[in-house]
């Protein structure tokens, strides 16, 4: 067909404007739609960084980091104990979820190929993903809360635990699949048992990025409200070590300040959204610079 | 024209006639789930000798060559029948450890595997599974195999530094050095110059035809100069079955099959 159209035509003459007038404008249309888009995408996510900034940042002061949170209609105050439960809390809760992660990550990857059981256990993982956060504050409210008739610090780190679980075990799982199997068969080849391969081949080589994932799954649970809510609680007084009762901790903190009628409060609430986002940016960048690094 | 660039390609030395069996093949048969892969193979490795499989890819020589050290069962869908004996004993029945059988029979890939770790760790790996060495009697293999494997002069100030970091033919000849300095019986060689330059591939060559010394050596090769050059017998094979095996020079000048002289004249494949 488009043979007896070039023949047609003298020769030269038929190469231009062969793009028709409306493929042109559909072009433009599309590029229009998705500039604006990113633009308001970007727009909405600068607002809030920079309200954020604006409104936090004015709350930065030695005090932040050195008074615990002031009681109702008390004036100054800190959030000390918040800051020092909420790194406890997601710590913990990191110590707990990573190696069971890694361990489930690895038998996915390497032990369960082609089974059942692994099939299954990737069916949930997923699920659990995408779980909604305030379900698993609920789940260990019933479980570890309700039994004990009281809240508690440990039950707050499980519930985060159970948040990062899924993570990690995601990304490790993603992490050893893409170590070539010629490595594992070069470990074999010289006698080593598939623990030694896993300990000393397949994991140093996925290492990188089965860190990566530990610290996503640690910024994903230091920004963790309902969970919380459900078990950490909250505490005005000064951190407790043995994590029984009420921690106090950063999320529910603001949650709580927020909506309060105290100004002290209020702007206490502003500098510790501060605080968790620079500390989720910051791990951020550490996992994905730690991921390019290699 | 390819018959003659094979015949005028430097040959490796001869055969030795008094060289004893050192794997024995017998009625070999292997499938991947439910492909015939290998039928009915049967034939010797000798001691002390290089020797060569060659044939058409999808032939089967590769997946012989994985029966030897039973890299295949790491797949569970992958299976063996019938004999292959080393020191008196059949490696496909399962009374054989088969880490011991792997220690003892070294595997050399078509792509470097170095592992994620230094250059010394690399070599060492095989060693530090198996036997308990002092550091210094430690030291003093890895030094050696490296230098069996024409690399030590190149890493000796970098020993610590990871094997990663090696050129394509530097890491294969760590890989060597790694599979030497467990000392096996065997190496096993599949296709390690095929992702490699031509000054590399040289290299390997004169450590492959150096190795014969002190180890026994199966090649997979798709290069039949390359298999001229370094190897005292070789098989042809062709659809997963053995057509003839004998002595290099015969193989190459006058085999007795008509498909392995259409095939070393460069007539199919």
């Amino acid at each position: 067909m488009s043979d007896t159209t070039a023949n047609a035509a003298p020769q030269g003459q038929v190469k231009w404007g062969r793009v028709r007038q409306s493929r042109r404008i559909s072009d433009k249309v599309l590029r229009v739609f998705a500039t604006v888009s990113t633009m308001l995408a970007v727009f909405v996510l600068f607002w809030i960084l920079g309200m954020l900034i604006w409104k936090g940042g004015q709350g930065i002061s030695l005090d932040l980091f050195t008074k615990i949170t002031p009681g109702p209609g008390t004036a100054g105050g800190g959030l000390l104990n918040a800051i020092v439960g909420s790194i406890v809390l997601t710590f913990l809760g990191i110590a707990i979820a990573t190696p069971i992660g890694v361990m489930a990550g690895t038998y996915l990857a390497e032990y369960g190929k082609g089974s059942k059981l692994a099939d299954l256990v990737r069916f949930i993982n997923d699920i659990l993903l995408s779980a909604p956060s305030i379900l698993i504050g609920l789940f260990v409210y019933v479980i570890l809360v309700m039994p004990f008739r009281g809240y508690s610090g440990w039950a707050g780190s499980i519930a985060l635990a159970i948040i990062a679980l899924p993570v990690i075990v995601r990304t490790t799982e993603d992490m050893l699949r893409l170590v070539p199997n010629s490595l594992r068969e070069a470990g074999a080849a010289l006698g080593a048992p598939p623990s030694i391969v896993i300990r000393q081949i397949s994991w140093r080589a996925a290492k990188a990025g089965i860190v990566t994932g530990i610290l996503l799954a640690l910024a994903r649970i230091a920004g963790e409200t309902a969970p919380l809510l459900f078990t950490a609680l909250n505490n005005s007084f000064w951190f407790n070590w043995n994590l029984t009762g009420g921690i106090s901790n950063l999320p529910v903190t603001i949650y709580a300040f927020a909506s309060a009628p105290y100004d002290n409060w209020q702007q206490l609430a502003w500098a510790g959204a501060l605080l968790i986002t620079a500390a989720i940016l910051a791990l951020s960048i550490g996992a994905r610079s730690l991921l390019n690094r290699k | 024209m390819s018959q003659m660039a094979v015949q005028d390609a430097p040959s490796a030395a001869a055969p030795n006639k008094d060289a004893k069996v050192c794997i024995g093949v017998k009625n070999l048969d292997f499938y991947y789930g439910g492909f015939h892969a290998l039928k009915n193979v049967n034939m010797n490795f000798f001691d002390r000798q290089v020797t060569a499989m060659i044939g058409p890819s999808g032939c089967g020589k590769s997946t012989l060559l994985r029966v030897f050290n039973r890299i295949y069962s790491l797949y569970p869908e992958q299976r063996a029948t019938g004999e292959v004996m080393l020191d008196g004993r059949n490696i496909i029945s399962d009374n054989v450890d088969i880490n011991e059988l792997r220690a003892r029979i070294g595997m050399v890939f078509q792509k470097p595997t170095p592992f994620p770790m230094s250059i010394y760790d690399n070599c060492a790996f095989g060693m530090r599974l198996y036997e308990k060495l002092s550091k210094s009697e430690l030291d003093d293999r890895v030094e050696q195999a490296l230098r069996k494997a024409a690399l030590w002069d190149e890493v000796k100030d970098k020993l610590k530094q990871s094997g990663m970091g090696l050129s394509g033919g530097q890491q294969q000849r760590m890989c060597i050095a790694r599979t030497i300095a467990q000392q096996p019986d065997v190496i096993l060689f599949d296709e390690p110059t095929s992702a490699l330059d031509p000054i590399s591939t040289g290299k390997i060559e004169e450590l492959i035809e150096e190795l014969r010394a002190d180890f026994s050596i199966v090649i997979v090769t798709h290069n039949m100069q390359q298999a001229a050059r370094i190897s005292q017998y070789t098989a042809f094979m062709y659809l997963g079955e053995l057509i003839e095996f004998g002595p290099t020079t015969k193989i190459f000048m006058e085999p007795e099959q008509k498909r392995t002289l259409d095939y070393v004249t460069g007539r199919f494949g």
